[in-house]
């Protein structure tokens, strides 16, 4: 990868390069094992009582409670309905937003800009506290607003971006055959600023799933609040570290199948935008890392997920 | 508006907290990633493959269930400095990776053309790094290293669930003292967010256009 910065290595720079290689699996694998270990030790607490180590199995003997697997797959469920409505929401604000923030009218783009700026400053958390109390909506309607509105700013800024980027000739040409302009913004230049820029949205769509789990500070069921206090008030702390993993592993699943998809669709996507005009020279879009050039629009709540970058040295 | 005169006190005691884990946690994510970012493009294969790992998990988790770790499963295991450090701790591994991924991108960014003329001077594997592609690397890695402190000054609101007392806990109390308020309440504490947000996001937008001058 970075054969450019330096000659190609001899033998004994490769030789040298591989004894450190080996050291390095055998001091990360020693770290590893001293944190298994150390994890699965019985404690002795201050009163002099002794507990049994974490991966001992009565810390574990609750999953076979099949309860156990209800609650957790309903608070999972709950996790996805959430995401699902308030993605569908986040993309038509987004798309809105991006058309009243990219508007030929002053009298809209203008509020359009002032309240992206005052949505994309402001913590999801807070909004979602703002909505609950303000217009009492309840916890799951409070949620799926604060995270469709906050998603939706920073899609609509990547929607932009896109419809930027795009070179001038594709509206001028829209216009040029007598489309109306919001007909030329439409059809012609929003359908290619989506298809490149759907990478970012759906990294962002990544961030919205990890965000759901925000709303269990306003009460909402759903897989944190549903896995870790629930279930342990239930059945006691004794078993928060192992419901912790539990839920740690399905959020994990979820969303590492997610920006998998971003990332197949990220290349298939990035392999068909260079063609805009096939004749052309030069590619007209640039193919672009989104992480340099859009960091504004990638400006979000917990950063996005998984887009590689395209890789210069 | 009275509601938010009377309790500024608590406010500022908030603003300061969260400047506090702000600070803390981005000093941490900044040390932490250098050394995930240093990993990452090592010729090393074994680092190389745990800074991948690491960055994929972190990334990948929620920040609430980080979070949550850190101020109750830590302290079951026996290590209990006070939540405000556990949240600081939680911020840091949490923003780290986010760290890692702005170096490393920022590195990639460097034409490779720049690298491959500085060899073809003769320069050396060091030199070509230091008076080369750092330099260039910097300049592009600081916009986006400034947003990820962005999204680290709103993320700092969900330590304030998790019994810190920062901006969302002051917001919180108060608007349980005051029912009445909520609005004025809620819109004060947003104006404190927007503060810091948008004043780092208005350095992001200078140093980008002298960036772009530069290249």
């Amino acid at each position: 990868m970075t054969s450019v910065l330096y000659d190609a290595p001899g033998p004994r720079a490769i030789v040298r390069s591989r004894v450190l290689s080996i050291v390095g699996i055998i001091v990360i694998a020693a770290g590893l094992v001293w944190l298994v270990l150390a994890l699965g030790a019985p404690k002795v607490s201050a009163n002099g009582a002794e507990q049994p180590g974490l991966w001992d199995a009565s810390r574990w003997d609750v999953f076979l409670d099949v309860q156990v697997w209800r609650t957790l797959g309903q608070g999972a469920l709950n996790t996805l309905r959430m995401a699902a409505v308030a993605a569908v929401f986040a993309l038509v604000l987004g798309v809105l937003f991006s058309f009243g923030r990219a508007s030929d009218t002053r009298w809209i783009r203008l509020p359009t800009t002032i309240v992206l700026e005052f949505v994309r400053g402001m913590p999801v958390l807070l909004m979602m506290l703002f909505i609950l109390l303000v217009f009492s909506t309840g916890s799951f309607w409070a949620g799926v607003a604060a995270l469709s509105v906050y998603n939706g700013a920073i899609i609509g800024e990547a929607l932009r971006a896109g419809i930027a980027s795009l070179p001038r000739g594709q509206r001028e040409a829209g216009l040029a055959i007598g489309l109306t302009p919001i007909a030329t913004r439409f059809r012609i230049e929003f359908p290619q600023a989506f298809r490149q820029m759907l990478p970012i949205i759906i990294a962002q769509l990544v961030v919205l799933l990890k965000d759901t789990s925000l709303s269990f500070v306003v009460g909402y069921e759903e897989l944190l609040r549903a896995g870790l206090y629930n279930l342990t008030n239930f059945f006691g702390s004794r078993y928060s570290f192992s419901f912790f993993l539990v839920v740690l592993a399905i959020y994990l699943t979820m969303n590492l199948l997610l920006s998998w998809l971003a990332r197949v669709i990220a290349r298939r996507t990035g392999s068909r935008s260079g063609g805009v005009t096939p004749d052309a020279k030069v590619p007209p879009v640039k193919p672009v890392d989104p992480e340099i050039v859009y960091p504004a629009a990638l400006g979000n709540q917990s950063g996005g997920a998984g887009i590689p970058s395209a890789g210069g040295l | 508006m009275d509601a938010v005169i009377e309790n500024l006190p608590l406010f500022l005691e908030g603003f300061r907290n969260t400047l506090g884990l702000l600070v803390l946690a981005g000093i941490g994510a900044l040390v932490l990633g250098i050394i995930i970012a240093t990993m990452r493009i090592s010729p090393v294969a074994s680092f190389r493959g745990f800074a991948t790992v690491y960055t994929e998990i972190v990334r990948n988790t929620p920040l609430t269930l980080v979070l949550f770790f850190c101020a109750y499963l830590l302290p079951y295991l026996q290590y209990s400095p006070g939540y405000f450090t556990l949240a600081t701790i939680g911020l840091t591994v949490y923003t780290s990776p986010f760290v890692a991924e702005a170096l490393r991108s920022g590195i990639n960014g460097v034409h490779v053309g720049q690298a491959e003329a500085a060899r073809s001077i003769g320069l050396t594997f060091g030199q070509t790094l230091s008076f080369v592609v750092m330099p260039q690397a910097v300049r592009m890695v600081i916009p986006p290293l400034i947003n990820v402190f962005i999204a680290l000054t709103k993320n700092t609101s969900v330590a304030g669930a998790f019994f810190v007392f920062e901006l969302f806990g002051a917001a919180r109390k108060v608007t349980n003292l005051r029912g009445d308020e909520v609005l004025a309440i809620l819109l004060a504490v947003a104006a404190f967010y927007l503060l810091v947000t948008v004043s780092l996001g208005l350095i992001a937008g200078r140093v980008e256009k002298k960036v772009a001058v530069l290249r």
